[in-house]
């Protein structure tokens, strides 16, 4: 956690050097913003005990450059199986594209794992929108992360929501229960409907299958390394 | 059309949504319920104050006051920023060669100010916080003075922060000195605005945080379907690829839409409705202003033919039109002759119909007319986009068959590769073929050609002859580039004669004729004749998923200013890089709009300049100071704005 905690202090200090210009008016078309988005909320309906997942980023910055954090959590039975935490430094690169560098902490499972972070994170042609992570941590250990979300309109407000998750380790961590290769692989299709552009229930399907090292370890530990999971929650930002 | 229109009870309340409806819902809550019989309705109805819009307030001297105060018109109460305790605030009647003073208290807890729209006069009562004055403090009294030099129909409104957006504007009248060339008998300002019930700054946040939140016309599984149908998968895939790949939506019309507005006329809802009243035989002058912050309107009064007067406060030749298109802040007079015994809907639909406003004109306030239906929404073809002529064909309502689509890959180069050639080849091809849309007197060819007509001076530089527009391709500017401006037009479309999107095929359609800006000559010969000495080339850019706007790439505050020469004459060419209509308002001096006529140039303060076009101005640089040039749209202005700076000496 002190990890995380000094990540953001060091993160402020950054903040504060980007957007303390000249203390001129007339910044009026660039007001300094703020955003959280609660993308996945929800319950999961698993083999064996059910969890809460949250998948959640928030931002607050500016037009071309923000502090943006991703957190990724998973409950089961009240405790925190999963938790991670990114603090990264974002800026725009392309029309549609921004570059964000910065520090990724893995507070659970035991033991935490702290990163160092490249994503590009963006929308793709034909509205793709794609969240690629490069993680390196000590003892030369990288991981990618891959993400990608679509968006197909049945109605103006009902929505129907593909996406596609894949990770990829270099080397085995067994503490961690990662394999070296391709680790796993996570499918959904969440379909929600927008009460308003800011709020959104939804139900889905969620699958996911781990490979190799990682299906090893998975399976020695006693649990699933594949499963179809029906899941109910809400997406809201504001 | 006009029968229905005799005996016309008929308020056709089903076209209107139940949203809509409850946006419409009126201040005092009076209760227009659905089921009640139209007929009942009519009959129930009498003028009420607030059908009637604004006071007038005549004379030299004025004393305004900008307040808060608290207006319901969509059944929440929520605060307005208001001029002399109304919206709009009061008209303002002045007579051309007078001297008027206006002295105007802010009672608000920010600064204030008011900028006289459109009206010649110093730099130093413009209004302009900034670059004209300090602004309004909170409870203090700036006094305006100047001299009235103009007649015709101008508006005006705060220049400070977004206090516009939520009511500080109104209408100004200035009775010309001589007499006035256009008859009539009797005159109606009508003011057309948006009210959103969420504050100006949670909007502009919204758009910040998800460019398309108002927008609730995109594509659908539904459109795709359709699209398949109609041309099959390979021709639905083709056509689609180039808005997918470009991440863009044709279905971009307005930024902001009915979703959050409420669209008013003379500050009355569509429900209630503003009323102008009309004696038998009389000769009726409607003063439109577009006070909107966002919202272009499409304009029509079913079953009156409408007679073009002036636009900007400035008579033109007369036209007769049906419809016309009235961008923010633009003004058009029209001169209407009803019938006895008749009353007629003046109807204003927004340009991307998410909504309307809606008035009377009748002999009682007892007698209606029936609400036409909105138009359909428009969708952008690649035309739009600045991108080959073809794109044409499926801007009007998507009717092109989708043949020549081969056209596609070219634009898309178009877009990544400035001055490719085979993309402008193509569309200068296409414009051969099209020839009857986009009248091909503007075309970059046709205007070469025309080079051995123009005066030396004008030759001699290359420049294209005064009132015909520029000869001179456009280039982009490296600060055009980069993450903040997301398309460059690179065959901009140069079509004055175009009635613009959503509006292109209303002729052929519905037997409507729509004002466009070729057909504005101005009533009186053109007063400076000179030729431009030089061209001044700007382009409108932006990046509407970021939400960021500005001018050449580069946004106000980082921007040098444009410095021109006290006594010159220049031309601007607007190049708009965007999918969006932007007016441009230039302060202190006349934008002379070239539509093809040197004798007859006509005068505008504020130039709609459509999406992916190209627009030449004169301007005679005849005001020294310190000037505001911008969009008007009231989020693309905090960007897309520069200073002109006019001074004594050769500008650099």
């Amino acid at each position: 956690m002190s990890v995380v905690t000094r990540t953001l202090s060091r993160l402020t200090l950054i903040l504060c050097a980007i957007f303390s210009g000249p203390a001129l008016a007339g910044g009026m078309d660039d007001p300094l913003l703020s955003m959280v988005l609660l993308d996945q909320l929800e319950y999961r309906d698993a083999d064996g005990h059910d969890p809460l997942v949250l998948q959640a980023q928030a931002w607050v910055g500016k037009d071309l450059n923000k502090i943006w954090l991703k957190a990724e959590a998973e409950r089961v039975d009240g405790k925190t199986e999963e938790a991670e935490l990114q603090a990264l430094y974002s800026r725009a690169i392309a029309r549609y594209w921004d570059i964000q560098v910065g520090l990724r902490s893995d507070i659970d499972p035991n033991p935490s794992r702290n990163w160092g972070v490249l994503a590009f994170q963006g929308l793709a042609p034909y509205y793709f929108e794609i969240d690629a992570s490069l993680f390196l941590r000590e003892g030369g250990h990288a991981a990618l992360r891959v993400e990608a979300e679509y968006e197909i309109l049945l109605t103006q407000k009902l929505i129907l929501s593909p996406d596609l998750e894949i990770n990829l380790h270099s080397k085995n961590d067994a503490a961690s229960g990662v394999g070296s290769g391709l680790s796993d692989i996570e499918a959904g299709l969440r379909l929600r409907y927008e009460i308003r552009r800011e709020f959104a229930p939804y139900v889905g399907v969620n699958w996911f299958k781990k490979y190799g090292d990682t299906a090893d370890f998975t399976s020695s530990g006693g649990d699933a390394v594949e499963d179809w999971q029906a899941v109910v929650g809400l997406r809201a930002w504001y | 059309m006009k029968a229905s229109n005799k005996i016309s009870p008929a308020l056709e309340m089903q076209t209107v949504s139940r949203r809509r409806f409850v946006t419409g819902v009126v201040a005092g809550g009076s209760a227009i319920g659905m089921g009640i019989a139209p007929q009942l309705l009519a009959a129930a109805k009498s003028v009420t104050n607030n059908q009637q819009g604004p006071k007038t307030l005549r004379g030299r001297q004025f004393d305004l006051s900008i307040d808060y105060l608290p207006v319901n018109f969509t059944g929440r109460q929520r605060t307005a920023t208001t001029i002399n305790g109304s919206l709009p605030g009061s008209v303002l009647r002045w007579k051309e060669g007078e001297r008027v003073t206006l002295r105007v208290t802010n009672n608000l807890e920010h600064d204030s100010s008011i900028h006289w729209h459109g009206i010649i006069l110093p730099t130093d009562m413009d209004g302009v916080p900034g670059f004209s004055f300090d602004g309004i403090k909170p409870g203090e009294t700036f006094e305006y003075q100047f001299d009235v030099n103009q007649s015709g129909t101008y508006w005006y409104h705060s220049h400070s922060g977004f206090q516009e957006q939520t009511g500080a504007y109104g209408a100004i009248v200035i009775e010309p000195k001589e007499t006035d060339p256009v008859a009539y008998d009797r005159d109606y300002v009508v003011m057309l605005s948006d009210w959103s019930d969420t504050p100006p700054e949670k909007n502009y946040a919204k758009l910040k945080k998800m460019g398309d939140y108002f927008n609730f016309r995109e594509r659908t599984l539904g459109d795709l379907w359709q699209d398949i149908k109609d041309k099959g998968v390979s021709g639905a895939w083709r056509e689609r690829s180039m808005w997918n790949k470009a991440r863009m939506s044709d279905r971009d019309i307005a930024d902001v839409t009915g979703y959050a507005y409420t669209y008013l006329m003379n500050g009355v809802t569509p429900s209630e409705g503003w009323l102008g009243l009309f004696k038998a035989g009389e000769k009726v002058r409607l003063r439109f202003v577009n006070s909107a912050a966002m919202t272009i309107f499409d304009v029509r009064i079913p079953g009156l033919k409408m007679t073009v007067v002036a636009t900007d406060g400035q008579n033109i030749k007369p036209v007769t039109i049906d419809e016309f298109r009235i961008s923010v802040a633009e003004t058009y007079d029209v001169i209407v002759e009803p019938e006895d015994g008749c009353a007629y809907t003046v109807f204003a639909q927004s340009i991307d119909r998410s909504g309307y406003t809606r008035g009377t004109l009748s002999q009682s306030a007892d007698r209606v007319a029936e609400i036409p239906n909105m138009d359909p929404a428009p969708i952008l073809g690649h035309g739009d986009m600045g991108m080959s002529m073809e794109g044409m064909d499926h801007s009007q309502h998507a009717m092109g068959d989708g043949s020549s689509m081969e056209g596609v890959d070219h634009s898309q180069h178009n877009m990544s590769k400035p001055a490719a050639m085979a993309g402008m080849d193509h569309s200068m091809h296409q414009m051969d073929m099209d020839a009857p849309m986009m009248g091909m007197d503007h075309s970059q060819h046709q205007m070469s050609g025309m080079r051995t007509m123009q005066d030396q001076s004008a030759e001699e530089k290359n420049l294209g002859k005064a009132g015909f527009g520029t000869a001179t391709k456009i280039t982009h500017v490296k600060s055009e580039f980069g993450p903040h401006v997301d398309m460059r037009a690179d065959s901009p479309q140069r079509g004055l004669d175009d009635p613009g999107i959503g509006l292109r095929q209303h002729q052929a359609l519905y037997g409507r004729k729509v004002l466009t800006y070729a057909d504005i000559k101005n009533y009186y010969p053109t007063l400076d004749t000179r030729q431009p000495s030089r061209e001044i080339e700007l382009h409108l850019t932006g990046n509407m998923h970021r939400y960021m706007w500005s001018m050449n790439g580069i946004k106000f505050k980082d921007a040098a200013p444009v410095l021109l020469s006290y006594g010159e004459r220049v031309r601007i060419v607007i190049v708009n890089d965007t999918m969006m209509n932007h007016p441009i308002h230039l302060h202190g001096m006349w934008s002379e709009l070239e539509t093809g006529d040197p004798e007859y140039i006509p005068r505008k303060h504020t130039i709609n300049v459509q999406p992916g076009s190209q627009v030449s101005y004169l301007v005679t640089a005849d005001a020294v100071g310190r000037w505001a040039y911008h969009c008007h749209l009231a989020f693309h202005m905090p960007g897309m704005f520069r200073e002109v700076r006019v001074t004594q000496g050769e500008a650099k």
